[in-house]
């Protein structure tokens, strides 16, 4: 593999919400195939700088595919070719010399372009804020011992608290349904003792909360799965939809 | 001026008891009138906000961020410390007093290090209330592992990802109280100054990252959560976000800066691989747990590492260290890792890394078993190299990690500047000249949860709510001078970029103030920096406008800031002549090159106060003492 890649990049740029957006194209020498992709597009924005253009504006921050603020399209794909991995873990490794590659955001409703590549993805903690948490006052939690979990039941909580929040499951989904992020947090809780006090009421008002800001419905096709960087499972959503039914028909929100 | 740490008396098991009970109380009912400025929302953030929100005080939270989940304490893989005991292998409170001390090499103080052991065990029970998903064994209940510098299991973690896990619990608890009404998050709000009045913190100076709005937020207490300063050396293992501005704002406005210098470099990353790297990743030191690390006996040795026989592999540190072996602290790891590639038996192609070996746990335990405890670890790893470490060894190379230096804080958590209080990685207190692993996150949340919900109270009770409001004088001025600062910023035009010039100022940090320093380095590196400042002012490039979305203009505020604060690094470094923890000066060392202090003339806490620009800052020094784990020469042997 050459080590002097030449990629051509066509990325959308976009002032704000209220602007139509546009693509542009600049072509990025000498990359290495060492480097990840951001760190392309960090290339991409000096030789902008230097030309006196403004650089491209995306988002990221851990760059090791844990905080999940990072994520765009590439080529039509949340996050890219590789499964499992957020854009940050992606190397250029993953392309050929002489490509052309297309970025562009998230694209959906609930998640309004801010600038660039950049969407606003608040619409998030909006649901969490809905009754994504226990309700556990600082220093009343007993032993932390008390309650023995069984390691699967634990390690099934586990597999669903391993979202990241990146928003890629929206972006993937032609509904933009949140479902699989809902589902998530709804599953890690139910599947813990300490969660299940509060788990009708969570199931209700996480759902609810969902389809008030704009969120569509989930029709099954599973994109959201495909394009987690997480892996985390469409089954997730089997559970929410059990949670979400036993509560309905039994309490109210 | 007398630096006051206000430790309580009393045995040092009954301080934490005394204070809390000689303290005021805020009346239930008054807490609304009090607000409370809570400066990011990592792991010392938001658990602080949650339980101040909790407690019935009106708090205004602020992150740089979009959302408080993405903080990096979300990073931090290996664990959290605490003396629960439950492996049934000899650990206290006490142990981990005594571990924690020793680790920071004798530069912590005593008795903020105890409270810190004591609250550790109600940190564990909080969290997993919350619904942490802690490892488990297959009776249900909590599993421990080893990390380095301990001879106990006291380490609690959630696969390779503890502070994602602790800090969704934090956030959760955060949200709660954004639902109840008690905490108004502020996301995407950088806080550019400190508002001092009469001396006493009153508020922050904000930018509103996407709209470029300045406004002043006033309060009765301001507290910083912000983190470290690592990215000061460019390449690091902390986010990109990550800066010292807020600290180094509280700084200029007269908060004292202690032991800048003491920093940490973690033994166990991925090394450098490409030119335009824009960071460093760490791998979890729970690896060494049943990684054996080695180098080629032979210097230039180039074969591939699988045709090298055991008999020509060094396994330095079990070499040298038999009785902690592979898990030394990580000062130690770091240096002996330098050591042996500066003799030329470094791997790789740059000759800058050495193996991380896991052939030998994966023939005990076998395969399934090392990637079930370690798997999410090495898929990473391949995925950043291209090499898979089930078959070849891990390539790995020291890192800037964690600043254990920060903002001088009392034993209440409160800076010289009344009114203002520092948690977490952005104060000094609890480490020392070298952090333990797995005791990051147990600080964070030990300041957040358990010790500022106390000690704030005390500062609140008996003030009259709200006595500085945004349209005093001295909140215009600072806002006037951070719209300044920022104009000044966009007039830059030169032939550089920021990043080139972030780049440069972490080359001359690494190469000088880095994992081994000296006089003639240090002296080199303060006349070197002066010269990245000339050039930043002179021959940057900061383009687009003040009242947009603008991350060059954020950028460039943050790099000129480290460069100031890289200056008074040195200067701590300079001034330090012993070794201690990861201050490790070249004229300062033992036969065997180990660190080796001067307890007679440096057993204290350097603070640093701003003098004003051009002048030279001035020393406070905080006496240590010792009561009960007497400083000795520390030994790993």
């Amino acid at each position: 593999m050459s080590d002097h890649m030449r990629i051509t990049l066509r990325f959308w740029r976009q002032k704000g919400p209220d602007d139509k957006g546009h693509f542009e194209t600049h072509r990025v020498d000498d990359v290495s195939p060492h480097q990840s992709f951001l760190e392309m597009l960090d290339q991409l924005n000096d030789a902008l700088l230097k030309e006196g253009k403004e650089p491209l504006a995306f988002d990221s921050d851990c760059r090791e595919g844990i905080c999940g603020t990072c994520g765009f399209v590439i080529n039509g794909q949340a996050h890219g070719p590789l499964r499992g991995v957020t854009v940050c873990q992606l190397h250029m490794r993953n392309f050929r010399d002489g490509d052309v590659i297309t970025v562009e955001p998230w694209r959906a409703r609930p998640f309004p372009v801010v600038k660039d590549l950049i969407v606003d993805k608040r619409a998030f903690d909006q649901i969490l804020m809905a009754g994504g948490y226990i309700s556990v006052k600082t220093g009343s939690a007993p032993d932390a011992n008390a309650i023995p979990i069984s390691r699967k039941d634990a390690e099934e909580a586990f597999d669903a608290a391993a979202c990241i929040g990146c928003g890629a499951c929206v972006a993937a989904c032609k509904n933009a349904s949140a479902m699989l992020f809902v589902s998530a947090k709804v599953a890690h809780l139910a599947y813990l003792p300490q969660g299940r006090p509060e788990r009708k009421r969570r199931a209700l008002r996480m759902m609810i909360a969902h389809e008030m800001l704009g969120f569509g419905n989930c029709t099954n096709e599973s994109e959201c799965e495909a394009a987690c960087p997480k892996e985390i499972s469409v089954k997730n959503i089997s559970l929410l939809n059990r949670e979400f039914t036993r509560a309905a028909l039994t309490q109210t929100a | 001026m007398e630096l006051d740490a206000r430790i309580p008396d009393g045995p040092i098991e009954k301080k934490w008891d005394n204070r809390r009970f000689e303290e005021k109380l805020v009346n239930p009912a008054n807490k609304r009138k009090y607000t409370v400025i809570v400066v990011g929302t990592g792991l010392a953030g938001a658990s602080a906000s949650a339980t101040l929100g909790e407690l019935g005080y009106n708090v205004k939270a602020f992150t740089l961020l979009d959302s408080p989940r993405r903080s990096h304490s979300i990073a931090a893989q290996g664990g959290i410390n605490a003396a629960k005991n439950y492996a049934n292998d000899g650990d206290s409170i006490y142990r981990l007093f005594y571990d924690t001390v020793k680790g920071g090499d004798f530069r912590a103080r005593e008795a903020n290090v105890y409270r810190l052991a004591q609250v550790s065990n109600e940190i564990i029970d909080q969290c997993v209330a919350q619904g942490v998903p802690f490892a488990r064994e297959y009776g249900g209940l909590l599993d421990n592992r080893s990390f380095g510098g301990a001879q106990v299991s006291r380490t609690f973690y959630a696969r390779g990802q503890t502070g994602q896990q602790l800090l969704i619990g934090a956030y959760g608890a955060l949200l709660r109280q954004a639902a109840a009404g008690t905490v108004k998050i502020h996301p995407r709000t950088e806080m550019l100054d400190l508002v001092v009045v009469d001396g006493v913190a009153r508020g922050i100076v904000t930018r509103n990252l996407i709209t470029g709005k300045i406004e002043v937020h006033t309060g009765d207490a301001v507290v910083l959560a912000t983190g470290g300063y690592a990215r000061v050396y460019y390449l690091s293992t902390n986010a990109m976000g990550c800066n010292v501005t807020a600290s180094w704002r509280a700084h200029l406005r007269g908060a004292f800066f202690a032991n800048p210098c003491f920093v940490q470099i973690h033994p166990t990353c991925i090394p450098v691989g490409a030119h335009r790297q824009s960071k460093l990743t760490l791998m979890s030191e729970s690896l060494r747990n049943d990684g054996r690390v080695w180098v080629p006996v032979k210097p230039g040795d180039k074969r591939p590492a699988n045709d090298i026989p055991e008999e020509e592999r060094d396994y330095y540190l079990e070499r040298r260290y038999p009785s902690f072996g592979n898990l030394v602290p990580r000062d130690v790891a770091s240096r002996a890792a330098k050591a042996v590639c500066d003799e030329g038996r470094g791997v790789g192609a740059t000759g800058q890394a050495v193996y991380l070996d896991f052939r030998d746990a994966i023939q005990r335990l076998g395969k399934a078993a090392i990637s079930a405890k370690y798997g999410n670890l090495f898929d990473m790893y391949e995925l950043i190299t291209g090499e898979n470490p089930y078959e070849v060894p891990m390539r790995i190379f020291p890192a800037l990690h964690y600043t254990m230096g920060g903002l001088w804080v009392d034993y209440n958590l409160m800076s010289n500047l009344p009114g203002l209080f520092v948690l977490g990685e952005a104060n000094f207190s609890d480490h020392g000249a070298n952090r333990l692993g797995a005791s990051a996150l147990m600080q964070g949340l030990a300041d957040g949860y358990f010790v500022l919900p106390y000690t704030i109270g005390n500062w609140l009770a008996g003030r009259k709510p709200g006595e500085v409001g945004p349209d005093h004088a001295a909140c215009r001025d600072a806002a006037k001078g951070v719209e300044e600062r920022i104009g000044k910023l966009l007039t830059l035009r030169g032939e550089k970029s920021i990043d080139d010039i972030h780049r440069e100022l972490g080359h001359v940090l690494w190469e000088y103030c880095g994992m081994a320093r000296n006089e003639e380095g240090l002296k080199k590196a303060l006349a070197e920096i002066p010269k990245i400042r000339e050039e930043f002012w002179n021959n940057s490039t900061v383009l687009g406008q003040a009242a947009d979305l603008n991350q060059t203009l954020e950028y460039a505020g943050r790099v000129a800031d480290f460069i100031d604060l890289a200056e008074l690094m040195v200067t701590d470094a300079l001034h330090r002549r012993e070794s201690c923890g990861g201050h490790f000066r070249e004229e300062s060392q033992t036969e065997e090159h180990e660190a080796l202090r001067d307890d007679e003339n440096f057993c204290y806490v350097a603070a640093w106060e701003w003098k004003g620009e051009g002048e030279a800052p001035e020393l406070h020094k905080e006496p240590l003492t010792f009561e009960y784990v007497k400083p000795t020469m520390r030994s790993y042997k």
